[in-house]
């Protein structure tokens, strides 16, 4: 039990980003760390010999992906624009705090699974081999998704996408 | 120096600081070779700097208490064992079936009145409220039909509660078949795809009756009456973020 509280407890600020950054919802988000630390509890001691990082994320990952996958047989959205200002940067200057939520709306434009491999490897540095595993993707899928992500994100920042509503607001504000 | 060649997937170990120090020094003099490679390797280090900036935030803030670990491993101590909780479960399965057996006919009582009324809105919201293809019968633009033919089978004049000052839109309506009779259902929904259903239909039980909130599953709202009538309304949001609609139809319906 005690060795539980020393692996797992110093990870949770990092669960909790990774949710959040996933889902976009604060609340949501720690529901679903919460669930994900339930579960880590009740099955610690089957866990098999390893990282305890990359077990925790796998967890967390595979609730995360059922809860897109029920959102989706809803037919509801995923709450992707609910943050508010309050939920990111709190300390930082207001300028800056734009800049931040400017990129994690772009980010939010990522197709989920480039998104989940950016978010693992670029921001909760795990190796390449640990973000496949979490996952479940071979390596080389990890790397291709990667560089789309990369990519991709590039052009949302700087609103290079052939997005066709883009440019209809566009057209429209030049009346 | 090793003569391999420099690779994509280099370039981004070498962007996460995953290259041991010898490869990195071997991309590090590709790049200063190669202006234009270097130019994007910068970027893409630049975007992950600012990514980590954006999210550090999160992991500084105090843990709620519901992620407090030692208080779900006490948690998990004091709940009892699965294996008793079947036990148990089957031991009220098999009293129950029994009961049941005894009480046959006599139990078969069916809701009415409010809690009916209150069944009829959830069920109608789990049955229609997911439907992409055609949640709705008559949809809003054939408005004045719809209101005309629910308030000719429902023998009373209905209308179709206006919900835009709380960012609902009317999508339409059906008529719904109710073990007290037909039922008339309006269905909303706001720009991020959460809809709600109002359900309405004259009452026999409880023609008067407060605003009561109700919650089954994932669905939740509140159901009253007024005059004869009773209205319910439902959606997936918190209970209280619906009491102001809920308060909007009502004001709206007495106006009928």
């Amino acid at each position: 039990m005690n060795d539980m509280l020393l692996q797992v407890e110093p990870l949770i600020p990092a669960l909790r980003r990774y949710a959040r950054a996933l889902l976009r919802n604060p609340a949501s988000a720690d529901d679903l760390v919460q669930d994900c630390l339930e579960r880590a509890v009740s099955r610690w001691d089957q866990r098999r010999e390893g990282n305890t990082r990359s077990w925790l994320f796998t967890i967390l990952h595979n609730l995360a992906v059922n809860q897109f996958r029920q959102a989706a047989a809803r037919g509801r959205h995923v709450t992707i624009d609910e943050t508010n200002e309050a939920d990111f940067g709190q300390d930082a200057v207001q300028e800056q705090k734009l800049m931040y939520r400017d990129v994690l709306n772009k980010l939010a434009k990522l197709p989920e699974d480039q998104r989940a491999v950016l978010l693992l490897v670029a921001v909760e540095d795990l190796s390449y081999a640990d973000a496949a595993k979490v996952l479940n993707i071979p390596i080389g899928t990890v790397m291709s998704r990667l560089s789309r992500a990369r990519e991709r994100l590039q052009q949302e920042i700087e609103g290079t996408t052939d997005d066709p509503s883009k440019n209809v607001v566009k057209l429209r504000s030049l009346k | 120096m090793s003569n391999r060649p420099i690779t994509e997937d280099d370039l981004h170990a070498y962007v996460d600081q995953l290259l041991e120090p010898e490869r990195r020094a071997e991309v590090a003099a590709y790049l200063e070779a190669h202006p234009e490679v270097a130019r994007r390797v910068s970027v893409f280090s630049d975007q992950r700097e600012l990514l980590r900036s954006a999210l550090a935030p999160i992991a500084d803030e105090p843990l709620p208490p519901e992620l407090n670990l030692s208080r779900i491993i006490e948690s998990r101590k004091m709940r009892p064992s699965r294996i008793w909780w079947a036990v148990a479960a089957m031991l009220l399965l098999s009293v129950g079936s029994l009961g049941g057996w005894v009480a046959r006919g006599s139990m078969q009582v069916s809701p009415s009145g409010l809690a009916a009324l209150a069944q009829e809105a959830t069920d109608s919201f789990n049955v229609y409220a997911p439907d992409r293809v055609r949640p709705v019968e008559v949809r809003a633009s054939d408005g004045a039909q719809l209101v005309q033919w629910l308030s000719n089978r429902l023998h009373q004049p209905i209308k179709a509660p206006d919900l835009t000052t709380a960012g609902y839109r009317l999508m339409g309506g059906r008529l719904i078949a109710t073990s007290h009779g037909p039922a008339a259902m309006f269905m909303y929904d706001d720009d991020r795809g959460d809809r709600l259903v109002v359900l309405t239909r004259p009452m026999a039980v409880d023609q008067n009756a407060p605003m009561t909130p109700q919650s089954k599953g994932e669905v939740s709202g509140f159901v009253w009456a007024d005059g004869g009538m009773g209205y319910s309304l439902v959606g997936q949001s918190a209970v209280e973020s619906l009491r102001p609609i809920a308060n909007e139809v009502r004001k709206q319906a007495r106006t009928i």
